[in-house]
């Protein structure tokens, strides 16, 4: 039936093509033009309607849709000759819109993991930095679920984007990890963010952890950035009108979480500079370096250590860190057509140096009470990570960590006030870690992963690591960025 | 160190001093686009292309240069439908320019001016990777390039009136060329009418469409997902049992899942350019389409 009335219509619309009239003489050229006027207004009637049809028609069996695909193209060529018909048709393929169609684009991450540890999680520390109060620890032992994450995007208007990703934890917790609203194209290269986001301090620290290529963060962002830094505050973004890429950014902050601290004071704890430069090399390989410089003014950013007789105390640094990264990533397909194979390498350096105060025993569970001296470091830490795509679906990758203590010159022990055993978690000491990864995607939406790492994070035992991952993402179509 | 940092600022002082350049500053997403907009504005745009023939737009990433690409741009044309769902909303929101923001002049989705096949009825990703606006490969019927070619002739002319003159009659020009040539393709293309194929991806539906060539399998088991080994044995049966005439592939698909099911069922395969700069012979879009025709003529007879 409806090709029947196809056919009607595509002979009709031929006939009303130019062409076929120009054997006629001028006298009849009229008359046919008029017929063809009158044609054109019946059929572009029934090709509208035709078009609402062939959408019923597409969808409903296979057998429907290669008939309704030719008949397609038999519309198509009869619509040709009409331009209201075209633009008829062209709102036909649009979808009927309701309320709901304005909702935000919402998407899921689902996660699990089954982990195998020989040394207890619940006694994890880095020796040789303080520690950061940050989930910096390998989860527990055997079967645990993951941080689920879930997203809810859309674009506020014209000129603003809102963006909330709640994590909910297997304990039952319920987090903001990012809430904020950004411009949509300020113009100039301007971009402004603000609310709850991830620092774009380093590479590695704005991708959420569903998106990277370990199960787990560098032991380099666990301890200068407490594992992932979220802050409250301000992001201006600048990009250079050249042809490089080359981006400046200033993030002013609240530096509510290490390596600042929560504290009640007007203006900004936190304020972090960054620039980047990137580029391509031939078709196959894309670049980027940045560089940034994190400062942050903590208050009573305390820390639980145990003294040399055992005591469990409580410590607490005031003063200013001033971290400096330097990051760099390079990605390489043959011919930039990474569906095949792909090759992603990508390291970080990080350079952090604190000068402030440290107070020892704030709670004064001990005797003398609680004492006070100067705290002056300098530390640093660096990884490197390379991730091979040998064949769809299929990527093996191993990573090197390494931290070094550096120097830590505490007050109290040169002063003779107290040993440098009452203070046992800035024991000189350059924790490693090796791990190799092996992960399948079945499609840009799933990923299972296996992960081997020998850990040397703690100056007593080396922790043998075996994890087994599941990364799943639901709903709204995710973009990541390079 | 002050040294240093003068010379960085008189540096990005420069930068920022620099006059526009006069030419239109056209980011296209495929080569097709590109292709087109350099038919119609000629000197008076500099064109590039985010993509070459030999990348699958699905799957590119918002690198650097891309991002540099579309902070400088004044039009960007891209195919749309969600194609470049993984990549293009990050680059328009990275850019910081206004120009170029959905809704703009400076905004053109190809696949919204022609009537898309397709749409899926049922959006569930078990499907594999469907676009539910329907099949985005609108480029290989030739009679799409021309509905975008007119609405992107008016679009130059609204983004750089200084030039208009040269857009209406390049546009004009074109479109007297590309019908003109419609017409001999499509009697070229007449032994094709019915050929029965078996494509790598969903993504000759409209050159289907325009031959009346169909569709009878494809390598992937679902849109997006790569050919498995079950697959391939599976339709290796089928088309032993009713063989297609043709295995279509294109320049950026890995070959060897077209040759396997050559080699099992003497179909010839044949990989076809896709868009402009996919072979040797198709440098352009009238250069495209010839060699598409040609590659499928000389294994249909």
């Amino acid at each position: 039936m409806i090709k029947q009335t196809l056919m009607a219509a595509a002979v009709a619309a031929a006939l009303a093509a130019p062409g076929t009239a120009s054997a006629v003489t001028d006298a009849e050229m009229e008359d046919l033009r008029q017929q063809v006027q009158q044609m054109k207004r019946e059929y572009e009637q029934r090709i509208e309607a035709l078009e609402q049809r062939l959408q019923q028609a597409e969808g409903s069996t296979r057998k429907a849709e290669s008939t309704a695909a030719t008949a397609a193209g038999v519309a198509a060529k009869a619509e040709a000759r009409s331009a209201r018909a075209e633009s008829a048709a062209v709102q036909a393929n649009n979808h009927p819109t309701s309320e709901g169609a304005f909702n935000p684009a919402v998407s899921v991450i689902l996660n699990g993991v089954y982990n195998n540890l020989s040394e207890d999680p619940a006694r994890f520390r880095i020796t040789g930095f303080a520690p950061t109060g940050g989930d910096v620890a390998p989860g527990q032992r055997g079967f645990s679920l993951g941080e689920s994450e879930l997203a809810l995007a859309a674009n506020v208007d014209q000129n603003f984007r809102g963006t909330l990703i709640a994590t909910l934890q297997p304990d039952d917790r319920v987090g903001v990890e990012e809430a904020y609203m950004q411009t949509l194209g300020l113009s100039h290269g301007l971009m402004l963010k603000a609310g709850r986001f991830f620092s774009s301090v380093g590479y590695l620290n704005e991708v959420h952890a569903h998106a990277w290529d370990f199960t787990d963060a560098p032991l380099a962002n666990k301890v200068f950035l407490g594992g992932q830094l979220a802050d409250d505050g301000l992001q201006l973004r600048w990009l250079a009108p050249t042809d490089t890429y080359f981006e400046l950014g200033a993030e002013a902050g609240r530096g509510r979480s290490f390596p600042g601290s929560n504290r009640d004071k007007n203006g900004a704890g936190a304020a972090n500079l960054f620039a980047r430069l990137g580029g391509d090399i031939g078709t196959g390989t894309a670049w980027r370096l940045g560089l940034s410089n994190l400062r942050t003014t903590a208050q009573n950013r305390s820390y639980t250590d145990s003294n040399s007789l055992g005591v469990q105390v409580d410590n607490s640094f005031n003063g200013a860190s001033r971290l400096w990264v330097l990051d760099g990533i390079l990605k390489w397909a043959p011919e930039g057509n990474a569906t095949e194979t792909n090759l992603k390498l990508q390291g970080e350096y990080f350079r952090r140096n604190e000068d402030g105060n440290l107070s020892y025993d704030t709670a004064a569970v001990t005797a003398a009470g609680t004492r006070t001296g100067t705290l002056r470091s300098a530390q640093s830490g660096w990884y490197a990570q390379g991730v091979y795509q040998f064949m769809p679906m299929w990527r093996v990758g191993y990573r090197y960590d390494r931290l070094n203590s550096g120097s830590v010159n505490l007050g109290l022990v040169d002063s003779g006030a107290l040993g440098a055993a009452d203070f046992p978690i800035y024991s000189r000491y350059n924790p490693t870690r090796n791990t190799l990864m092996l992960d399948f995607s079945p499609s840009e939406f799933s990923r299972l992963r296996l992960q081997f790492a020998n850990d040397k994070s703690r100056l007593d035992a080396s922790d043998r690591q075996v994890f087994l991952q599941y990364i799943m993402s639901l709903g709204a179509h995710g973009a990541h960025n390079f | 160190m002050k040294k240093i940092i003068a010379t960085l600022m008189a540096g990005m002082l420069w930068l920022l001093a620099q006059p526009a350049s006069a030419a239109l500053k056209v980011l296209a997403c495929e080569p097709e686009w590109g292709s087109l907009v350099q038919e119609l504005a000629g000197d008076k745009v500099s064109v590039t292309s985010a993509t070459t023939a030999l990348q699958d737009a699905h799957h590119i990433e918002a690198r650097p240069s891309l991002i540099a690409r579309a902070r400088n741009a004044d039009l960007v044309i891209c195919t749309g439908s969600e194609l470049e769902i993984g990549w293009l909303p990050l680059l328009l929101r990275q850019s910081g320019n206004e120009r170029i923001q959905p809704g703009k002049p400076g905004y053109l989705e190809a696949s919204q001016l022609v009537p898309r096949l397709e749409i899926p009825k049922a959006l569930d990703r078990a499907l594999g990777d469907i676009h539910p606006e329907g099949n985005p490969h609108i480029q290989l019927d030739p009679r799409n390039i021309a509905k975008v070619a007119q609405v992107l002739g008016d679009r130059l002319v609204q983004l750089d009136p200084a030039n208009a003159e040269t857009y209406h009659s390049r546009t004009a020009a074109f479109l007297a060329r590309w019908n003109t040539a419609i017409k001999r393709w499509e009697a070229e293309a007449a032994p094709l009418k019915g050929l029965t194929t078996v494509v790598y991806h969903q993504n000759m539906s409209y050159l289907n469409a325009w031959l009346g060539m169909r569709e009878v399998g494809s390598l992937e088991p679902k849109p997006g997902v790569p050919p498995t080994a079950a697959h391939l044995a599976e339709l290796v049966g089928r088309m032993q049992a009713a063989p297609a005439k043709v295995i279509v592939y294109v320049a950026y698909n890995n070959p060897q899942a077209a040759q396997f099911l050559s080699e099992r069922t003497r179909i010839p395969a044949v990989m076809l350019p896709f868009t402009v700069g996919g072979s040797d012979k198709a440098k352009d879009l009238f250069g495209l389409f010839d060699d598409t025709l040609a590659r499928l003529l000389a294994v249909a007879k």
